[in-house]
């Protein structure tokens, strides 16, 4: 008789683990055009692992509570920069922060990131901020034939520009920007930042281009070095040096 | 739905302004940036005008710090200064030219600084430009006047 039982049940029971779950206070930021030009505070209480995220978080309160809560993500693993959100007044990726690590005892104030154009809860509308990236031309810009076999580059020449690599284009950044809150003309440490991985590239050749483009009034010379995009990047850029750096390409170039 | 009802949010009246045919206008960010935002200039104003900041900074701290040193604790401090003592200094070519690159310097740098500050705060088109041209037009005013009485001051005058 090898019929597996359950007569052990009862003493497997451990005797008292704790349970991990305890009740945070999400207050999000609610903004639905279809019912109110205002937008307003809302409290969700929910049950959960401190050790969780704020992601998870929201998907608890998206599956369980409220549907109508509107949010972007797509890996959740913080790479795809989708889920860049303005976390106890700081942009961070909802994804890479734990609750344990913002103070689970008082409410969690979550809110869409700001200086660019709310359309749903934390929904927003991410077309001008792809417009500064696009004007600085992302791209590899070389002359003369292309060559038969990849473009070599010394570990020396890619380590200049390994920084501004990181970039995930979250906009954490630029919407923590106090320049670009009140002037969205204003590139944007985002744009600048990817500016400068090409222009720092060794093989690249369109940096007199991107130079002229950030040399302009809404370039890097309205930086006010405040650090907030330093300080917001999930990545670990090193943005506001980015920006200086830049500033010292133009510098240098003129004199 | 009754177009006069004043509340937005009706959760007692149940009714609302606003419904998927009829959104709310967006919470718009100020200027932003689109496909139409004007290209570059190409001019190097903006490069010069971050560069001027920096180095007249650096000639204002010793100019501004000397005149208030000069003018507020040496040779028994402010009580000394009337017609005569400007008269006296002004007589030298030295102190004319540090109180004219002071005034200059400190001109620009301060404009150059209010303009910055119109930059990052002033959202509307018309408000950025009437307030800058107030900025101009006092700076020029104030920078000509200024230079106008050191170059013809006249200590003989009644």
């Amino acid at each position: 008789m090898a019929t597996p039982t359950m007569d052990k049940v009862d003493d497997a029971k451990p005797a008292a683990v704790p349970s991990p779950y305890i009740t945070v206070t999400f207050r999000i930021r609610r903004f639905n055009p279809e019912i109110s030009a205002e937008a307003e505070w809302q409290d969700f209480p929910i049950e959960i692992d401190p050790k969780e995220r704020v992601l998870d978080g929201l998907h608890k309160i998206k599956w369980e509570t409220d549907g109508t809560l509107t949010f972007r993500r797509s890996c959740a693993h913080g790479i795809c920069g989708s889920d860049a959100m303005r976390i106890n007044g700081k942009n961070r990726l909802a994804c890479k922060t734990l609750i344990k690590d913002i103070n689970p005892e008082k409410p969690i104030t979550i809110e869409a990131i700001k200086g660019l154009t709310v359309l749903k809860d934390l929904v927003v509308d991410m077309d001008p901020f792809f417009q500064a990236y696009r004007d600085v031309m992302p791209f590899l810009i070389t002359k003369g034939n292309e060559p038969t076999r990849e473009r070599l580059q010394s570990a020396e020449d890619r380590e200049r520009f390994d920084d501004t690599t990181k970039c995930i284009l979250c906009a954490a950044c630029t919407s923590s920007c106090p320049v670009f809150w009140n002037d969205g003309q204003y590139f944007g440490p985002a744009a600048i930042v990817n500016a400068h991985r090409f222009i720092f590239d060794s093989r690249d050749e369109g940096g007199e281009q991107r130079l002229e483009i950030l040399n302009d009034k809404d370039g890097v010379w309205r930086c006010r070095t405040t650090f907030n995009c330093t300080d917001a990047c999930p990545r670990g850029i090193e943005v506001t040096k980015a920006i200086q750096e830049v500033k010292r390409a133009l510098i240098t170039r003129r004199f | 739905m009754s177009e006069t009802t004043t509340s937005t949010v009706g959760p007692v009246e149940g009714e609302s302004l606003y419904d998927v045919d009829h959104p709310a206008p967006v919470i718009e960010a100020p200027r932003a940036r689109t496909k139409k935002t004007p290209k570059s200039t190409r001019t190097n104003f903006e490069l010069y005008g971050w560069l001027f900041m920096r180095l007249s900074g650096i000639v204002l701290v010793v100019l501004v710090l000397g005149h208030l040193l000069i003018q507020l604790v040496l040779d028994g401090g402010v009580s000394k200064i009337g017609f005569a003592f400007v008269a006296g200094r002004w007589a030298s070519p030295f102190w004319q030219t540090w109180d004219l690159l002071m005034l200059w310097l400190a001109m620009l740098h301060g404009a150059n600084g209010l303009r910055t500050v119109i930059n990052d705060y002033a959202e509307r088109p018309n408000t950025r430009f009437w307030l800058k041209n107030l900025l101009y037009t006092a700076t020029v005013f104030t920078v000509l006047l200024g230079t106008l009485v050191i170059f013809t001051f006249d200590p003989n005058i009644r």
